[in-house]
């Protein structure tokens, strides 16, 4: 087997960079963040365009419900903090003042998932995917390279109505070249495959390259989606791979319940039910290392292609 | 200069907004009648006198905005754009009925003239302070006004953006607490004590003058005195009476969230000594 040899990028340093980029061209471009500006890289957009940059203290419904007033007022809102605090602590602005209007904010949350790390579970977001997800309105996005990141970025900024991005604390390998597209709603196969699916989200679809390399040296070839859009989920090609493939694996740092599984069983219980391993998290998280959190809960690339093996018994569906 | 027909006129726009209220909320057997009465003096002070605005353009840029963060006071507010001619007033008899463009709680999406969607308490305030940022960002002089509820200042999230309003020095805003001293469950002072409300205002940095909120010539003054008020926020305290204009419903908490029955509202208008021509 191949070793892979990848390059790794903070996907929060390309996110600062980035809005720094749009706020030259686009003088309608506001940030608003929760005192959390270094950590999430808004600062950096604060140094350049200090009057279109709002620090708005401890106080993420403050900042929803701001961000919210601003995009009524004709701006484009980026509002940023923690994931589990833009989420968690906010979910009623965002629903109220944010997607029920459907202003035009978007928010950009860092450090989702357990990669957090040592922090512990207070501050390990897993619940996001769902808490954003059953938003009418609301489109969820996770990038799952630098590259794809910037393009995120750059497409909120100029689609309209309200946008939820998860990213992480941890760098991210750059699996994508710079000519790599992004649309919202679009699923990217990354390998081609028969035998099953690999259907991986964020930093996990990093993890499900690797896995399908693993498969392959059992005389496997699985094929592996990138999920960034998570909601609208790409139903095309979630009922495509169940069609060509038989057999979906979904990986996910977050619950099992409400994110990326879930969706994908949604899709597939009313269209094409399918044989579906879920793989993602059961409980609280803990403090630790972000690789030594994937190990425990069992998301490391071994993992996942254990799981595949253990699918591909299963007697098909009739 | 605040005339004497000027009060005399704004008098009459807030009772033919009382009979508007009371039938609209009589029509759908449903909604607020307590909290939209106490607000009709501040509403009808700012759209038929203070505010620049213009119903033929909804969306002129240079306008005043209002959020009416207690958004159960929505009929209050809709009979008020009705009568500045935002929509017919047919329409609002279809308030809170399937398909209308008049909500149970203010849609910025379907009504003309609704700035912002409100109506879950504590929010109204961020949604201003964004709106006056983002006013102030265009530099235009448009002011934002907000009618907070005295129950809803309960809610953290006011606080919060009080701070914001402050920390921001928006004196482009003004808010306005509808002080009428009752919420659904009872007495303000008996549920979740909120005073001392004006030097809590003052202590996040506001300034706050308290004054009677049904005195046209006490409401007009403190938009003036709030005009004048430079570098930091303005809040006008206003003492109202839920229920205002009725006296069965003056002070009686039961009808926070109860519309008028059909004795009810005939007494009403009588009260308000409704004439042949208005009744329709």
């Amino acid at each position: 087997m191949k070793e892979r040899v990848w390059e790794y990028k903070g996907l929060r340093e390309v996110y600062g960079q980035t809005l720094v980029e749009l706020g030259e061209k686009n003088p309608d471009i506001v940030v608003l963040d929760a005192d959390l500006s270094s950590s999430t890289k808004t600062a950096m957009f604060g140094k350049k365009f200090p009057d279109r940059f709002f620090n708005m203290g401890i106080s993420e419904q403050d900042m929803m419900g701001t961000a919210a007033g601003l995009a009524a007022g004709g701006k484009v809102a980026f509002a940023s903090t923690f994931a589990i605090f833009a989420t968690g602590r906010a979910w009623e602005q965002i629903r109220q003042s944010i997607c029920y209007p459907g202003l035009n904010v978007k928010i950009i949350a860092t450090h989702g998932g357990i990669t957090v790390g040592e922090d512990g579970a207070t501050h390990q977001c897993i619940e996001d995917f769902g808490l954003m997800r059953v938003l009418s309105g609301m489109k969820v996005i996770v990038p799952a390279d630098p590259v794809e990141t910037k393009r995120v970025i750059e497409t909120v900024a100029t689609e309209d109505g309200p946008f939820y991005v998860r990213l992480s604390r941890v760098k991210f390998p750059v699996l994508y070249s710079d000519k790599y597209e992004f649309k919202v709603g679009k699923s990217d196969i990354l390998r081609e495959g028969k035998d099953i699916t690999l259907m991986g989200i964020g930093l996990t679809v990093s993890h499900c390259i690797l896995a399908a390399d693993i498969l392959a040296s059992h005389g496997i070839e699985a094929r592996v989606i990138n999920m960034s859009t998570l909601s609208p989920i790409d139903s095309d090609a979630v009922i495509a791979a169940a069609k060509e493939t038989k057999r979906i694996v979904t990986v996910e740092e977050h619950l099992k319940v409400g994110g990326l599984g879930s969706a994908v069983s949604e899709c597939l219980s009313e269209n094409y039910p399918t044989l579906l391993k879920i793989m993602g998290i059961t409980e609280f998280g803990i403090s630790g290392k972000a690789e030594k959190l994937l190990e425990y809960f069992k998301l490391m690339p071994g993992d996942i292609a254990e799981a595949a093996l253990n699918l591909l018994k299963k007697e098909e569906n009739i | 200069m605040i005339t004497e027909e000027k009060i005399k006129e704004l008098k009459h726009i807030a009772r033919l907004l009382r009979i508007d209220v009371l039938k609209m909320l009589n029509r759908v057997g449903s909604g607020h009648t307590g909290g939209s009465l106490s607000s009709i003096e501040i509403i009808v002070s700012l759209y038929f006198h203070y505010m620049k605005h213009n119903p033929e353009d909804p969306l002129w840029a240079d306008r005043d905005k209002f959020v009416l963060s207690k958004g159960h006071a929505a009929p209050a507010l809709y009979a008020a754009l009705a009568r500045c001619g935002y929509f017919a007033l047919s329409d609002l008899m279809t308030l809170r009925s399937m398909g209308s463009k008049l909500q149970g709680h203010p849609d910025m999406k379907v009504t003309p003239g609704v700035e912002v969607s409100t109506g879950s308490l504590g929010q109204g305030l961020s949604l201003a302070n964004g709106l006056a940022l983002a006013s102030r960002l265009d530099k235009r002089r448009a002011k934002v006004y907000i009618i907070l509820g005295d129950g809803e200042v309960q809610e953290g999230q006011v606080w919060e953006a009080a701070m914001s309003s402050a920390h921001f020095r928006l004196d482009n805003l003004c808010a306005v607490l509808d002080f009428n001293g009752l919420q659904i469950d009872g007495k303000v002072k008996d549920i979740m004590n909120i005073d001392p409300i004006s030097d809590k205002w003052k202590a996040f940095g506001w300034e706050a003058t308290v004054i009677d909120g049904h005195n046209f010539s006490e409401i007009l003054k403190a938009f003036t005195w709030a005009e004048g008020v430079k570098g930091k926020p303005s809040i006008i305290i206003a003492k109202t009476i839920k229920g205002k204009g009725v006296s069965i419903f003056e002070n009686n908490v039961k009808y926070h969230g109860v519309p008028p029955t059909d004795e009810e509202l005939t007494f009403a208008l009588e009260e308000l000594s409704v004439t042949e021509s208005e009744k329709n």
